[in-house]
């Protein structure tokens, strides 16, 4: 092939060159394209105005359980209510909730915002440790000056009860 | 005492490491054999202190020694003796003694070594005395896992339940083994940019010490990551095995740098060629193992895996992170154009494949460093706080690994240097029109039907059959007597039965997930006792529900049965809520039925009441089509390693032992 440069070592580098080229090209354009749709976004219940977070995205809603909020349906159906002591968003999920949920302490949900700006959760994300505060909660609660570290980490009884 | 004593030696450990580190300096610079020798020794002396420091931490934990900040933060009396070991480096302070131990005790085996030149060896022994240095001085200033406490409580405050699970207790020795295994990689790789020359002959024997070490990290990570999956399926309760979550990643970087490590340095080793890019890969592989370090113990990115979490111990990381990688790729910066490997080859070679299967294993990996740390820039960027979940990877890491998968069969069949790309064709022709059949036969046999995973199907056989064809070819069975094929089968080097059951495992393996993330069924609903819920072609019911008291938790224990939908084949499961009073948690144990190559994965949530007031427990069913084959396909990777470790063109420490002369 005449086109083809005459050294072999520019010929090598030529064939890297074909080879690479498309590969990145796809990486690249993948990762964009990915990015567009599968980034989620963090809220706390008063920052989830609706132009930020309008109904149908999905989205992460974070922050403390209301104490007492929590009611349970006969159908496996959870209510609950996130607070982050400014606003309150009324939470909806369907299924059980992690071994590590509880009244007063932090938790993530990801799910949409309704029309009437309740919370519908597909997941209530779990952590492996029951001290242990999602950090975009702490980190929001620290700037609204409502972080108690303790976290009120009274323990829910045993299964005998 | 015996605390003591293991705080004096870790101590001495450090001492002994920044002495390991003058000494090999000094040796090289001039060049005394008895100055290199003496740094070896102190590498040897380092490791056994470490060792030490290690067994007396393990000692403390097994006799529940409260008396000590970390036992008792992480300890209880009532743990079994398995699970007070286990807690040793169940914590921040004692994963990082280990970290420190596997550091230095592949940095003794390494200073044994025969065959390596003076200079290599020394360099490499200098390097490998640094990286000591940093970590031993990080767990002694900051991190020191001897610390006491006045007074001693009484109790301790017991390691979270999760993490009180065989598969957990040693899935981080086997982990830490492959990220701090990459270490001597990197050592060896610093060496050859200061001592490599544009000769013909170095780079061969270089690459024949680095791939040991390559081949051993990636087997070790292979099983550690895969232990660590197995763990989150079984013990979370959450039906997956794996999240692409940051923590998880973190792990499965340096093991995809390590995958592209060892392919590449298989190109240096037997051509000459790729030298500067296998150097990069094993500088790269370590520094993804740092990496990990850092995500996992500085709490920058939300993850499930909520480790030791410490802003201040994190910067510190960042510092030797950014420090040893930041040299280490400036001095590859300075030396690489230098590194002329030679050993030229077309297009379509053994080489070009294996350039070319690199080529999609970094983008693959630069594409989880992304989706990992992306989440960290735009924070960084504008305040934004998102997430990153698994649609992106499954939209840029599947496609990507997906499309490598392809050529992987092919590999081994091309020849080097040139390729002869038709006949390749024609003997994976039967590998082709069998899995592209098996992939047909996927698409009608699983319910919904769909294409993407009938593809992926397709190629998980693929990757089976082709590897197998290209065996098939090698002993030229059924082209001749059958004992003539047994024969070749006997001659065949043991790397490459390696190379077949690494390629074949990962067939497996990619079937398994397919499978497994494309059909499983999920059912959930409150069961009162005698209840029962379908999940595919699966009934299970609820038979009855009773407390049961473990060494250190209460439990609810639910008895199932699980059974065909028209009653046929019962079998007896137990799925059990723990509670663990020290801690005040909750956990799950799933009960898994395990029918053929699927599960039926139960967990037994929470009590409530049905409507008629009785009372009922939501019960959770999973049936996972295929899934002992994502934990068994992994197995058969390792053992792939291992084979091709044991080959003796390759075998630990040993130079090439008197070549003919």
């Amino acid at each position: 092939m005449s086109w083809l440069p005459k050294s072999p070592k520019a010929r090598r580098r030529l064939w890297v060159v074909a080879a690479v080229a498309p590969v990145l090209a796809l990486a690249v354009g993948l990762s964009l394209y990915a990015m567009r749709d599968n980034v989620t976004f963090f809220f706390s219940p008063s920052e989830a105005t609706p132009d930020k977070a309008p109904a149908g995205r999905v989205v992460r809603l974070g922050g403390l359980v209301e104490t007492g909020s929590v009611a349970r349906a006969g159908d496996g159906e959870v209510m609950f209510v996130i607070t982050d002591n400014a606003a309150a968003t009324r939470v909806s999920y369907q299924g059980d909730l992690p071994d590590l949920f509880r009244e007063g302490q932090g938790v993530v949900t990801q799910g949409t915002f309704l029309p009437d700006r309740s919370f519908r959760a597909t997941q209530v994300l779990a952590k492996h440790d029951e001290t242990y505060m999602p950090r975009e909660v702490a980190d929001r609660l620290k700037a609204k000056g409502e972080w108690r570290p303790e976290g009120g980490a009274a323990a829910r009884g045993v299964p005998t009860r | 005492m015996i605390v003591e004593l293991g705080g004096f030696a870790l101590i001495l450990a450090l001492a002994l490491a920044m002495l390991q580190t003058g000494m090999a300096v000094a040796g090289r610079l001039r060049r005394s054999p008895v100055l290199a020798g003496a740094a070896e020794g102190a590498a040897l002396a380092g490791a056994v202190a470490v060792a030490l420091a290690f067994a007396a931490l393990i000692a403390a934990f097994a006799v529940s020694d409260f008396s000590v900040a970390n036992v008792a933060a992480n300890s209880h009396t009532d743990k079994p003796m398995l699970y007070k070991v286990a807690a040793a480096w169940g914590s921040h302070e004692g994963s990082l003694l280990l970290w420190c131990l596997v550091l230095t005790g592949f940095g003794a085996v390494l200073s044994r070594a025969r065959g390596l030149p003076f200079g290599l060896k020394a360099s490499a022994v200098a390097t490998q005395g640094v990286l000591g240095v940093l970590f031993l001085a990080f767990a002694v200033f900051t991190s020191n896992p001897f610390a006491r406490l006045d007074p001693a409580p009484f109790q301790g405050a017991s390691l979270n339940p999760l993490l009180q699970d065989p598969a957990l207790a040693f899935h981080p020795p086997l982990l830490y083994c492959g990220y701090v295994g990459f270490s001597v990689c990197f050592s060896l790789a610093i060496a050859a940019l200061i001592e490599g020359r544009a000769n013909s002959s170095f780079w061969p024997a270089w690459g024949r010490w680095v791939r040991p070490w390559a081949l051993a990290s990636w087997a070790f990570l292979t099983v550690g990551i895969t232990l660590g999956a197995f763990w989150a399926y079984y013990e979370l309760g959450w039906g997956g095995w794996w999240f692409w979550d940051p923590v998880e990643n973190a792990s499965f970087m340096p093991w995809l740098a390590g995958a592209a490590l060892l392919h590449s340095a298989v190109v240096t080793e037997r051509r000459g060629a790729l030298a500067g890019w296998t150097t990069f890969l094993a500088l790269l592989a370590f520094t993804f193992s740092m990496l990990g370090a850092f995500l996992v113990r500085s709490g920058v990115l939300t993850s499930v895996h909520a480790f030791a979490v410490d802003p201040e111990r994190g910067l510190m990381l960042l510092a030797i992170l950014g420090a040893t990688s930041g040299a280490a790729f400036a001095l590859f910066a300075w030396r690489a154009p230098r590194l002329k490997g030679g050993g030229m080859f077309a297009p379509v070679s053994r080489e070009g494949a294996l350039v070319l299967n690199n080529l999609f294993l970094t983008a693959a990996c630069a594409t989880v460093l992304l989706g990992t740390l992306y989440p960290l820039i735009l924070e960084a960027a504008n305040g934004a706080t998102i997430s990153i979940g698994p649609p992106y990877f499954a939209l840029t890491f599947v496609p990507l690994m997906a499309a490598a998968f392809v050529i992987v069969p092919a590999g081994p069949l091309l020849a080097w240097k040139r390729g002869d790309l038709n006949g390749v064709i024609q003997r994976l022709s039967v590998a082709v029109g069998l899995a592209l059949l098996i992939a047909f036969a996927g698409w009608m046999a699983f319910e919904p039907k769909k294409a993407l995973s009938a593809a992926g199907i397709g190629l998980g056989a693929w990757l089976i059959l082709g590897t197998l064809a290209e065996v098939v070819e090698r002993v030229r069975l059924f082209r001749g007597p059958l004992a003539e094929s047994l024969r070749r089968a006997r001659g065949l080097p043991l790397g490459a039965w390696g190379t077949t059951l690494a390629h074949a495992g990962l067939g497996v393996f990619v079937l398994g997930a397919v499978v497994e993330t494309g059909y499983r069924i999920e059912a959930a609903r409150p069961l009162a006792p005698g209840q029962t819920i379908e999940a595919g072609k699966w009934t299970v019911r609820l038979d009855s529900v009773r407390v049961v008291e473990g060494p250190n938790y209460l439990a609810e224990q639910g008895r199932l049965t699980v059974t065909l939908r028209n009653g046929a084949a019962p079998r007896m499961v137990t799925a059990e809520r723990r509670f663990f009073p020290a801690g005040g948690q909750t956990t799950t144990e799933v009960g898994l039925d395990f029918r053929g190559l699927d599960d039926v994965y139960v967990v037994l949530g929470e009590r409530g009441r049905t409507e008629a007031g009785a009372a009922a427990w939501s019960v959770r069913v999973w049936w996972n089509p295929w899934a002992r084959l994502i934990f068994l396909g992994p197995a058969i990777m390792a053992l792939g390693g291992l084979l091709s470790l044991l080959d003796r063109r390759l075998r630990f420490g040993v130079g090439r032992r008197r070549a003919p002369s």
